[in-house]
C-alpha cells in the first residue's frame, strides 16, 4: 500500500543496536556537507600531497644513478623521522582547515533552533550526542591524516625493506598517537567553539582565531618573562612538541614532552567542560 | 513492561529545584487516563514536569514514574517509552521535514528503511504530505507545529506529552490537531499528556485534569467521573417577589443560591423534573426571564482552584 494512504499505526518492529546510534549524526551530516562543492573539492585537494609523497618514496626507494656512480644517497634525499614529520606538519595544517569549516556546522544549527530537547527526549544521551559529533570530524580527518599516513609507512617498508621497519617502527606510533592527538584536540575545540557561538562564520574564524591568538600570547608571555613557559598556551607548538617527541627529533625550543601533555589534556578537559555546560536539553536561567 | 494496571506517571513527593530555587514542592498524584490535562497559570511548573518527567532535570528528593518506570533510574527506557513535542520551535532549519523526522526515528533506535518509511507516514497522518520535502525554516508557525508533532510520533511511542500543540495554530487547525490527539488516544492506544493554558482545549480532550500553582498540585479532577456525575446546574433570572423560591424548589431537592437581586444558582438532583421550577414559579407570580441548563465547566474548576 502507498505510503500516503496508510493511517497511523503503532511500532513493535526491531530496533537498532544503541551501541552504534551515534553513528547516526555522521550520516546526517556528511549529507548535508557533501552538498557543498567547496568543501567535497578541498577534501579532494587534501589528498594531493599524500600521493606526492608516495611517488617520492618510489622515486628515493629507486634511484639507481647514484649507485651506479658508486655514490652514496644524499642525506635529504631519505626517508626518515623528518620526512614523516613534515607529512605530519602539512597534512595537520589541512586538517585544521578542513576542522575550521566543517567545526562551525556541527552543533550551532541544532541551537540556533533549539533542537536539541527534540535530541534529548529520545534514548540518546549527551555523550552519545557529543560523540556523535566529534566523530563527523573525526572520521573525515582521519581519512586525510593517519590513514594516509600508514600507508605511507608501509609502502615505504614494502620498498625499503623489513631492515628500514626495525630501525623505524616509532615512526608508525608517531603517526597514529600524534594524529590521533591532533584530530581529538581539534575536533574537541570545533566541537566546544561550535556549541558557545551561534552564528557559523564567527565560529570558523574562533577556531582558526584560537591559534593565532595562543601563539601571540605565548609569544607575548616569553618575551616578558623572559621564559619559554608561555609556549603552554599555544596550541600549535604543543602539538608540534608532542610530534617531534613521538618522532625522536629535538623540537628546538619551547617547552618539554611532559608538559605539552599536560597542556594538551588540559584544552581538552577544558573544551569538554564547555560541552557539558552548554549541552543541555533546557538552560538553567540562575 | 507495562500492564493496564500501572499508572501512566506517579508522582511520589516529587520536588525539583532549579539553579538552587525551589520549583516543585512535593508532587503526589497517580494518573491512570488515557489522556492527561496539565493545567496551570504562567510559571506554574508545567514545564518542568514535563521536563522533570523526560529526564532533563533530576529530582530534588521524591522520585516520578512513567509506567512504573523510575525516569531517574531508566532513564533511557522511559524515553524510549515517549514522544515529546516541544512548546518552542525545535528543529533544524537546513534539514527537509522528512529529513529531520527520519533522523529522529533512527536517532530513537528504528531501522533507517524503517524511519524513512514511519518519516513518511507521520507527515502524511499529520497533513504535511505535500511539503515533506521542503526545508523545516521555511515553514509557517502552524506548519512546524504539526512537523513538531510528526517527530513525536514517528517512533510509535506509548505515552506522547504535548506541550501546547495549539500554539500559534488558526481555528481550523486547532480543530485538526484536538482531532488528532483524540485519534491517537482512540485508534493508536497512546496515552497522550497534554500540557496548555487554553481550557477549551483540555476539557475537548482530557479524562484527568491536574492543576498546578506555584509548582504545587492545587487541584486533581477526573473529568469522566464529573461527566458521569453529570452535576446539573442552572442558572437563572427572575422578575418579581422570589420570597419562598428558593425555600420551594430546596424542598425538592435543589441546593439553590441567590447570586444577586433576580439571579440564581441552583444544583438540581437527578430525576428532577424542570416542571417543578415553573410550578413554583407560577405560584409565586415569578416572571422567570432566562433558563440556563448548564454543567460545571473546567474553567470553574480552575478558577476555583487557583482562587484557593
Amino acid at each position: 500500500m502507498a505510503v500516503y494512504k496508510r493511517t497511523y499505526s503503532s511500532y513493535t518492529g526491531p530496533l537498532s543496536s544503541p551501541r552504534f546510534r551515534f553513528l547516526v549524526l555522521p550520516r546526517y551530516s556528511y549529507q548535508h556537507l557533501f552538498a557543498n562543492r567547496f568543501l567535497t573539492g578541498f577534501l579532494v585537494a587534501c589528498f594531493f600531497f599524500p600521493l606526492g609523497c608516495a611517488a617520492y618514496i618510489y622515486f628515493v626507494n629507486n634511484l639507481s644513478v647514484f649507485s651506479s656512480l658508486g655514490l652514496s644517497i644524499p642525506d635529504f634525499l631519505k626517508i626518515d623521522s623528518s620526512f614523516f614529520r613534515f607529512f605530519m606538519n602539512f597534512q595537520g595544517g589541512l586538517a585544521y582547515l578542513l576542522s575550521a569549516l566543517i567545526g562551525p556546522t556541527l552543533i550551532a544549527p541544532d541551537l540556533a533552533n533549539n533542537a536539541l530537547p527534540a535530541y534529548f527526549s529520545r534514548p540518546f544521551s549527551r555523550a552519545e550526542y557529543i560523540l556523535g559529533k566529534i566523530s563527523v570530524l573525526f572520521i573525515l580527518l582521519s581519512l586525510i591524516t593517519w590513514i594516509p599516513g600508514v600507508l605511507l609507512f608501509f609502502f615505504q617498508v614494502s620498498q625499503a625493506g623489513p631492515g628500514w621497519l626495525s630501525s623505524n617502527w616509532f615512526i608508525l606510533r608517531a603517526i597514529l598517537l600524534g594524529f590521533w592527538a591532533w584530530i581529538l584536540l581539534l575536533s574537541l575545540l570545533a566541537v566546544a567553539l561550535s556549541a558557545w557561538v551561534k552564528w557559523k562564520i564567527v565560529a570558523g574564524a574562533l577556531i582558526l582565531g584560537v591559534f593565532g591568538i595562543g601563539a601571540g600570547l605565548a609569544s607575548a608571555i616569553n618575551s616578558i618573562l623572559r621564559t619559554e613557559f608561555g609556549s603552554i598556551v599555544d596550541l600549535s607548538r604543543i602539538m608540534y612538541t608532542i610530534w617531534s617527541d613521538q618522532l625522536n627529533i629535538d623540537p628546538a625550543n619551547g617547552i618539554e614532552p611532559p608538559e605539552a601533555w599536560l597542556a594538551f589534556f588540559a584544552v581538552c578537559f577544558f573544551c569538554l567542560f564547555l560541552l557539558n555546560r552548554k549541552i543541555r536539553p533546557r538552560e538553567i536561567v540562575r | 513492561m507495562t500492564n493496564s494496571a500501572t499508572p501512566v506517571i506517579q508522582l511520589d513527593q516529587l520536588s525539583v529545584q532549579l539553579g538552587g530555587r525551589p520549583i516543585l514542592h512535593q508532587l503526589a498524584v497517580s494518573l491512570q487516563g488515557r489522556t492527561i490535562g496539565l493545567l496551570g497559570p504562567n510559571g506554574a511548573g508545567k514545564s518542568t514536569l514535563i521536563n522533570t518527567l523526560l529526564g532533563f532535570y533530576a529530582p530534588a528528593s521524591g522520585t516520578a514514574r512513567v509506567f512504573g518506570h523510575d525516569i531517574h533510574k531508566d532513564t533511557r527506557f522511559v524515553r524510549s517509552l515517549v514522544g515529546f513535542m516541544p512548546e518552542n520551535d525545535s528543529f533544524i532549519a537546513g534539514m527537509s521535514a522528512v529529513s529531520y523526522i527520519r533522523m529522529m526515528g533512527e536517532l530513537s533506535g528504528l531501522p533507517p528503511a524503517t524511519a524513512l518509511e514511519r518519516a513518511h507516514e507521520s507527515l502524511f497522518y499529520v497533513g504535511l504530505g505535500e511539503a515533506r520535502y521542503r526545508k523545516l525554516g521555511t515553514y509557517s508557525l502552524g506548519m512546524k507545529q504539526l512537523a513538531k508533532l510528526a517527530q513525536a510520533i514517528v517512533h510509535g511511542p506509548k505515552l506522547i506529552i504535548l506541550d501546547e500543540p495549539t500554539n500559534g495554530l488558526d481555528p481550523p487547525a486547532r480543530l485538526r490537531m484536538l482531532r488528532m490527539i483524540r485519534e491517537m488516544r482512540d485508534n493508536a492506544g497512546m496515552h497522550v499528556v497534554l500540557c496548555s493554558h487554553l481550557l477549551r482545549d483540555v476539557e475537548d480532550t482530557c479524562e484527568e485534569v491536574v492543576i498546578l500553582n506555584n509548582g504545587r498540585i492545587v487541584h486533581y479532577a477526573d473529568l469522566q467521573a464529573e461527566r458521569r456525575a453529570n452535576k446539573r446546574f442552572v442558572e437563572m433570572e427572575t422578575v418579581g417577589d422570589a420570597e419562598g423560591f428558593a425555600t420551594a424548589l430546596e424542598s425538592l431537592g435543589a441546593t439553590c443560591a441567590q447570586l444577586a437581586p433576580g439571579r440564581w444558582k441552583m444544583v438540581l438532583p437527578p430525576h428532577f423534573s424542570f416542571e417543578h421550577v415553573f410550578r413554583a414559579a407560577a405560584e409565586r407570580d415569578l416572571e422567570l426571564r432566562r433558563l440556563n441548563y448548564r454543567t460545571d465547566t473546567l474553567e470553574d474548576i480552575f478558577l476555583k482552584a487557583i482562587s484557593q
